[in-house]
């Protein structure tokens, strides 16, 4: 089995490479934590100077959790803003409302512009009916998640399958690479191994680690991130591996067009890159028609369907195995193309 | 006597260059070939398309009675290569492991070539030694440790004993001579050193892609009216331009 000795080789090798192995296992999981921290993060209270509000207005405003600083005779409303650090201010004059926003965060002067509005129609409609409004009068029914489904439990599922994607295209790529420019590639030419079993051997074997970085990140997200997960473990787990496969065979493949470890890492910014615009993070519908063709072409925009139907919308394996198809696809013209790439060496 | 090999007329270039150009030769059973020429003259290549790493744009090379490349034949050819080709996170021992599991050696048969591969080249007590820890000569001996692994009939070694120091190198070309004729293995080698070249059976100069001139040591001398094979290799060189 000359395979399995390539492959007991490739591990081999790996092993002895700790700064790898620590690539390849902790990276992920250090990532991970880190952006669930940043995604998580509490939002601020936002703070909002009101001149001549009535107390009914300011217990409102209140309630829809703004901090409320009461002014009184306010020439200078920008330096009121900037000196105590709001970001907003409200000025009622009358029937006259104004409403001055800081706006250094959109998505802050967005927020609070509309909590503002929703208090003061509120109001209007208090004086107008003369009734108090029921709070309560719309209930939110979540198909997906719940009313505490965070930005980051959206997300995870994505970057899971983009670690898994993109460790595994490194360091399989830059194994690959190695064995290239230090000719040892060329050398296993003069023996009796086939090209076959090369690409075996690697994807084996890099499979193999991939597999283990699978259970290790999955683990990790779910036990210790408290990610969300609806669906199967044990989906979750075949989905990344069949990403992982991909990446595997894309990477071993592109290895062939770089001749140094520099121009492997060039091909981040042109193959990995642009596949994180795609993959869901942000809104595909929204894109150009010719962009949406484009999500179609990367392998991670499915990975990225198939793993958030399983872990946030608890879709079962025959609802995403569409994703699952076109994955394999992509691996298997790969690896053809592998084939292909080590021609030059030797036609058997 | 049987033939080894065969080149019929194989031509190479890289680009433009006309790397090989028209070289016909036959490799006889049993006898040591030496290829030498002047730096760039083209016997790597040569080499590497005898063994099959390389194709010839035009012309064809028989190994043993078969057309290269062929996987049978690979099993039967020991090969080192000019510059080592090596596992540097490996130990030695663990890269003659590899390779001997390439040749898929049986577990016995693994553990006595190894055995005598690394007495040959006196690199046993380093064989637990990481690749990336021996000095350029210990990776030689090892690169050669590694083409005898199998005990293929046929050995091809680029430039062999670049590197060794003159004790070893000694002990090497004795072992090549042993192989030769105890157990009537065809090798062939390159070199730049001429009293190398003078144990060898067959010589044939290289140069600019083509082969200029074969024969015993003896002929050669002969030939160009030389005492050694230095003043040969001047000659050819001379008579050349
Ligand atoms: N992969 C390649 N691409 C382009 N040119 C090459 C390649 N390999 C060899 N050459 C060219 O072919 C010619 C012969 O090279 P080769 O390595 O066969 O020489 P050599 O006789 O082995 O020399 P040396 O004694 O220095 O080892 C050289 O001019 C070299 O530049
Ligand atoms: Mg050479």
């Amino acid at each position: 089995m000359r395979t399995l000795a390539l492959i007991k080789r490739i591990l081999l090798q790996i092993v002895r490479d700790k700064r790898t192995l620590a690539l390849l296992f902790i990276a992920p999981l250090l990532i991970l934590t880190l952006m669930n921290l940043v995604f998580n993060g509490k939002t601020v209270e936002p703070a909002l100077g009101v001149e001549n509000g009535s107390p009914q207005l300011i217990e409102s405003l209140k309630e829809s959790e703004i901090i409320v600083h009461e002014y009184e005779d306010i020439s200078d409303v920008e330096k009121a803003i900037l000196k105590d650090n709001l970001t907003g201010f409200l000025q009622i004059e009358g029937t006259e409302t104004k409403l001055t926003l800081l706006n250094d965060d959109p998505t802050a002067a967005k927020s609070i512009e509309m909590k503002v509005k929703q208090v003061i129609s509120k109001e209007l409609q208090l004086q107008v009916m003369g009734m108090k409004p029921n709070n309560d009068s719309i209930q939110t029914n979540y198909i997906y998640g719940s009313k505490d489904t965070q930005l980051f439990d959206t997300f995870s599922p994505i970057l899971i399958g983009f670690f898994v994607f993109f460790f595994v295209f490194l360091i399989s790529g830059i194994g690959l690479l190695n064995e290239r420019t230090t000719g040892t590639l060329e050398r296993l030419m003069a023996t009796p191994i086939r090209r076959g079993e090369i690409v075996a051997a690697y994807l084996i074997g890099y499979g193999l680690l991939a597999i283990i970085q699978t259970i290790i990140v999955v683990l990790f997200s779910i036990n210790i991130l408290d990610i969300n997960l609806v669906g199967s473990f044990w989906n979750v787990i075949l989905i990344n591996i069949v990403v992982a496969i991909v990446a595997l065979s894309l990477g071993i493949l592109l290895s062939s067009f770089a001749s140094s470890e520099f121009q492997m890492v060039q091909f981040i910014p042109l193959v990995i890159v642009p596949q994180i615009f795609f993959s869901g993070i942000f809104s595909i519908e929204g894109m150009a028609d010719w962009l949406q063709v484009l999500a179609k072409i990367m392998p991670l925009y499915y990975a990225a369907n198939a793993l958030k139907g399983v872990m946030y919308k608890g879709l079962s394996l025959s609802e995403i195995s569409y994703n699952l198809y076109v994955l394999l696809a992509f691996a298997f013209v790969f690896i053809i193309l592998n084939l292909f790439a080590l021609k030059r060496y030797r036609k058997l | 006597m049987n033939q080894a090999i065969s080149i019929q007329n194989v031509n190479k270039s890289f680009g433009k260059k006309n790397v090989l150009k028209d070289i016909k030769f036959e490799i006889m059973e049993g006898k040591i070939y030496g290829f030498i020429g002047p730096s760039g003259a083209g016997k790597t290549t040569l080499i590497k398309m005898i063994v099959g790493m390389d194709i010839p744009d035009t012309g064809s090379i028989y190994l043993l009675g078969e057309k290269m490349p062929n996987l049978n034949v690979l099993q039967q050819i020991g090969y080192m290569a000019q510059s080592d080709a090596l596992y540097k996170e490996l130990t030695g021992k663990e890269n003659l492991m590899f390779f001997a599991s390439l040749y898929q050696l049986n577990k016995k048969e693994r553990k006595n070539r190894i055995e005598y591969a690394a007495k040959l080249v006196n690199l046993t007590a380093d064989l637990n030694k990481k690749v990336s820890a021996y000095s350029g000569g210990m990776r030689r001996r090892l690169s050669l440790a590694i083409a005898l692994i199998q005990n293929p009939k046929i050995l091809i070694l680029d430039e062999p004993t670049v590197g060794i120091d003159p004790e070893l190198k000694l002990s090497i070309w004795n072992e090549l001579l042993r192989l030769k004729n105890e157990e009537g293995k065809t090798i062939i080698v390159t070199t730049h050193v001429m009293d190398e070249a003078d144990k060898c059976d067959v010589i044939s100069m290289v140069r600019e892609g083509s082969l200029i001139a074969t024969g015993t040591p003896e002929q050669l001398k002969e030939k160009y009216s030389a005492q050694s094979l230095d003043e040969v290799f001047l000659a050819a060189g001379r008579k050349d331009q």
